[in-house]
């Protein structure tokens, strides 16, 4: 599908879910109590067989955190976007989708490595970069280290 | 021992944890592997990461977007060049910049040549940690042209940054097109010789046949790109679908097999230095004239938005993922490495055999440490 079918069947599928774009890709942002009902059908829908995690990071976004996805379908090659938007900057948390792809692992990893967001179910969190000792989380914004980073 | 006589022989051996690397030669790079072994039987594989992590995503944050470029370099430096033409297209899709026809070209010719010294120096050090030392040095004959080629036309021989927004830092050489000629000439030549040398080698093929098995299904799951996830039968060459900087006026194949195992990868490795040489050739003859590098801004600000480029590196698909508030730095900055990725597919193939080929499987993915820590 192109990107302008993929949008108008995403409206039709999930219509309680706010559906934008960005430059490239259609983009949903959804819940994340609904996250794994909304992965599972866009894994496994015929249409859209979105089989492939090719990205998963997240965006500061002062105050909320983002999770945001970047879904791939090995057959159909059309790509979309899904968003988690996380209010709670304290204790964020969201269910992890390793049982969907496996690639989750590592990414997760990383992700709670730099912005201290934990995953539940996921089978080995762990602080995959910097270790357990690191204080704080560098890729979020209020992240201060006057001695390793030089802004110019 | 005494009154073992009534002990099946599988509960006397005890599982130990073997650290391989941080510098171990053949993890090619700081990478550490703890591995739990029985025996010579591979029970559990842990990467640990983070020897070399740099915060190349943290620093992009603070520099501009032309200086980020600089830091792409140092990720995956096999393919330099191909990781800044990355970040520049990202930048161009943001700033709206047509590139021109020559650069176009250019940045092909400079993209495929970097792919060839990558696989050069992966088919070297292949061989050489299955035991052979003398093909790390044939290969290291051609790199070395090509090195020279990148050095006189670029100024650098590693971190080129060479490419840039806009199109290519300056013109190319008058000689570049005759040399490249000349050059691959002899690589043609060599690469005949790798066959004869290497493929045909009946204890190298014992060596990777059957050992380290990844499925389609399970490289689907694991996110593999590049030359691993073509060798389990999943066509996804970048350059195919969704083609940049004219790749789809070109003619070339992508080389899927369906072998999946090591030999399976190492054939696609082999075929698709054919195939990059085939592209240079076809633009070699028929760089376009005309300006090499496009008009752009002294500071660069990308409109609000989230942008998503991606490319095929040698070591398979490289994403960079820039949200921008407007400013003249990026807001974030993103790369979606391909050695990470493939990185995750390590455990898998490797649980259940035996440590020997744990080499085997690690040669063939081909990781670049740099790319996986960034």
């Amino acid at each position: 599908m192109t990107k302008e079918e993929l949008k108008t069947y995403l409206v039709q599928i999930f219509p309680s879910n706010k559906v934008d774009e960005t430059f490239d890709f259609p983009l949903m942002f959804v819940d994340k109590s609904e996250l794994l009902s909304v992965a599972q059908k866009l894994k496994d829908s015929p249409e859209t067989q979105f089989d492939f995690l090719f990205c998963q990071t997240a965006v500061d976004r002062i105050p909320n955190l983002e999770v945001v996805y970047h879904l791939s379908s090995i057959n159909f090659k059309h790509d979309m976007v899904l968003k988690v938007v996380l209010e709670d900057r304290e204790t964020p948390e969201v269910p992890s989708v390793y049982s969907f792809w496996k690639a989750a692992e590592l990414y997760e990893d990383e992700i709670f490595d730099m912005f201290g967001i934990r995953f539940s179910n996921h089978p080995n969190l762990r602080r995959i970069m910097l270790g357990d000792e690191w204080p704080g989380f560098p890729l979020r914004k209020d992240y201060k280290d006057d001695i390793n980073i030089v802004s110019l | 021992m005494e009154n073992n006589n009534n002990i099946p022989i599988d509960d006397l051996t005890e599982e130990f944890v073997v650290n391989i690397g941080p510098q171990h030669p053949s993890t090619h790079g700081v990478l550490r592997l703890q591995a739990t072994l029985d025996g010579e039987t591979i029970k559990d594989l842990l990467p640990v990461l983070g020897y070399i992590h740099r915060g190349i995503e943290k620093m992009t944050e603070s520099l501009g977007y032309k200086q980020s470029i600089y830091l792409t370099s140092r990720m995956d430096y096999l393919s330099a060049h191909i990781n800044n033409q990355a970040c520049s297209l990202a930048i161009e899709k943001g700033m709206q910049i047509e590139v021109p026809e020559r650069a176009k070209a250019i940045r092909i010719i400079m993209a495929e040549l970097q792919r060839l010294t990558s696989h050069e120096l992966w088919w070297g050090s292949c061989a050489m940690d299955l035991g052979a030392v003398t093909p790390f040095f044939l290969a290291f004959r051609d790199r070395e042209r090509i090195l020279d080629i990148f050095e006189g036309n670029t100024g650098n021989r590693l971190t080129m940054n060479y490419i840039t927004p806009g199109g290519v830092m300056f013109d190319v050489l008058p000689n570049f097109a005759s040399s490249i000629k000349e050059l691959l000439v002899k690589v043609k030549e060599h690469l005949k010789e790798y066959e004869e040398l290497i493929t045909g080698n009946v204890i190298f093929q014992h060596r990777l046949k059957g050992v380290g098995i990844l499925p389609r299904e399970l490289a689907i799951s694991m996110g593999c790109t590049g030359p691993v996830a073509r060798a389990s039968g999943i066509s996804c060459d970048v350059r195919k679908y969704h083609p940049y900087d004219g790749y789809d006026k070109l003619d070339f194949k992508e080389i899927v097999i369906d072998g999946c195992d090591s030999w399976a990868r190492y054939k696609v490795r082999m075929e698709e230095m054919k195939q990059s040489i085939h592209i240079i050739e076809q633009l070699i003859h028929n760089i376009p004239e005309g300006e090499f590098r496009a008009k752009v801004k002294g500071v660069i600000k990308l409109p609000v938005g989230e942008y998503y480029q991606r490319v095929e590196t040698a070591r398979g698909e490289l994403g960079v993922y820039i949200v921008s508030d407007g400013g003249n730095k990026p807001y974030r900055m993103k790369f979606r490495a391909a050695s990470f990725s493939n990185l995750g597919a390590l455990k898998p193939i490797t649980v259940g055999a035996k440590i020997g080929d744990l080499m085997a499987s690690m040669a063939t993915i081909d990781l670049v440490i740099p790319d996986i820590d960034r």
